[in-house]
């Protein structure tokens, strides 16, 4: 039995092996295919997955993002993120990569 | 029939109705296909290829037991060559590692197992096969091996709710992320058996109460999938959700229908992928607009404000227990039938009949 996979400030995600996100030509939208699940992330939550590559933390992910909507807190982002993030890693979609 | 018409999610290829299982609650029809009249891989691979195109993005490969047609690896490997999510719904009791290693090369993307019970012995006797859940979980170690996700499907009844805590640690010994626990549906050969195998009311808050302690405690470890059965709820099961919403079902000698029940209904035609595509089926087909939207609905599903929520229930139980497709699913404790399903609780809390096996009827 696995433990579950805790998102912080400092862990690093990536999409899970099997999970598909890609855009959908017929339905003009993002979707993440999952076993026996089909997700359509709203527009907040793609921009956030597409930061989701294996390599950059949610800490950058969350600056990324803090840059482009200057007139919202750090804190409010960070908080934001990470609770979409555990909440995919919880629907085991994300997973960890690299050292944490 | 609504404004507008969504394209389906999600092709049901029902490749075969044979299986080594027998199963007393199947939900294969009770006619049940023989080789003979199945699709060929050519058929399917076309119905493949329009269900990409329509639309479709995951398909669930099914059966009877999918594994029991030699061409299985060759479809998923169509299927993901034309980007659909493929899925496998299996018995797991025909064949192993080399065929999986096969699958997950194509492109498989999961594994659904069935389990009949926790134990061997019970599991054996209601799947009506001996050793077959020896061979269960020496498959589940083999889709683990191969690294492809494992949901373990667990169909639950009187005969064995009381085990879903035993369910829920096997689940995790087996290295399932997923588990469904799923309560037996009475159509076909379950409806016939519904006496043996509808739960009783505290049985089944019991095994409610289990699976929500084990949700809170195995967040993020183990996803539990669990309904409280319709016939105990107050309100229908958004059946399909919804007719010819979102799925597109394919009987293994290639007729589509909404839902795998379907075929029961009287005096509807349902076409066939041998002489329609899958587009035509899905929009412009009779069967597929007979129950879509809420114009067909007479009271009090017309007005009610869960009418888009239910979409009125299963218009199979409709027909099975009330005896006409349109009426309020019986379940539903505002239909004017729902003494029918007060009637089978009822009979529930005596001792359970025998239960009948799935089995070919007689050559025809």
């Amino acid at each position: 039995m696995t433990d579950r996979f805790v998102v912080s400030d400092s862990s690093v995600l990536a999409f899970a092996p099997h999970i598909v996100f890609r855009f959908d030509d017929v339905r003009q939208k993002w979707i993440i295919l999952a076993p026996e699940r089909l997700m359509l992330p709203d527009e907040q939550a793609v921009e956030i997955l597409q930061l989701v590559d294996g390599k950059t933390g949610v800490s950058a992910i969350v600056d990324s993002l803090a840059a482009r909507y200057d007139q919202a807190p750090r804190e409010l982002i960070a908080k934001d993120v990470t609770a979409m993030l555990q909440d995919l890693a919880d629907k085991g979609c994300l997973a960890g990569a690299g050292p944490d | 029939m609504p404004a507008r018409i969504d394209p389906p999610l999600a092709l049901l290829a029902e490749l075969t109705h044979r299986c080594p299982l027998a199963c007393p609650y199947c939900s294969n029809p009770v006619n049940l296909e023989r080789a003979a009249g199945e699709l060929s891989e050519q058929d399917w691979r076309r119905v493949l290829g329009e269900a990409a195109a329509l639309g479709v993005l995951q398909v669930h490969f099914s059966g009877g037991e999918p594994m029991a047609r030699r061409d299985l690896a060759a479809l998923i490997g169509g299927a993901s060559g034309l980007g659909l999510y493929s899925n496998l719904i299996t018995s797991g009791t025909l064949g192993g590692a080399p065929e999986i290693a096969a699958f997950a090369a194509a492109g498989l993307k999961h594994v659904q197992l069935s389990f009949q019970d926790f134990t061997p012995d019970n599991g054996d006797r209601i799947a009506g096969l001996a050793g077959a859940h020896a061979r269960k979980t020496r498959f589940a170690a083999a889709v683990r091996a191969a690294g492809l996700p494992l949901t373990l499907n667990m169909v639950v009844h009187r005969q064995n709710l009381d085990g879903v805590p035993d369910m829920i640690e096997m689940a995790l010994a087996l290295g399932a992320r997923r588990l469904e626990i799923a309560h037996v549906q009475y159509y076909a050969w379950a409806l016939a058996n519904r006496a043996a195998l509808l739960p009783t009311r505290r049985q089944l808050d019991q095994a409610t109460q289990a699976v929500e302690a084990a949700r809170e405690k195995l967040k993020g470890v183990l996803t539990i999938d669990y309904v409280v059965p319709d016939y105990h709820g107050r309100r229908p099961k958004s059946c399909m959700s919804g007719w010819g919403r979102q799925f597109i079902n394919v009987t293994p000698s290639g007729t589509a229908v909404p839902c795998h029940a379907a075929e029961t209904l009287p005096g509807i035609a349902f076409p066939s992928v041998r002489d329609s595509s899958l587009r035509d089926i899905w929009y412009d087909s009779e069967a597929f607009n007979r129950f879509r939207g809420t114009d067909w609905m007479a009271e009090p599903c017309r007005s009610c404000e869960r009418r888009e929520i239910d979409w009125g229930g299963c218009r199979c139980q409709a027909f099975l227990l009330a005896g006409e497709a349109g009426r309020t699913d019986p379940v539903c404790a505002l239909s004017p039938d729902h003494g029918i399903v007060e009637a089978a609780l009822q009979q529930a809390e005596a001792p359970p009949p025998a239960l009948v096996y799935r089995r070919y009827s007689p050559a025809r």
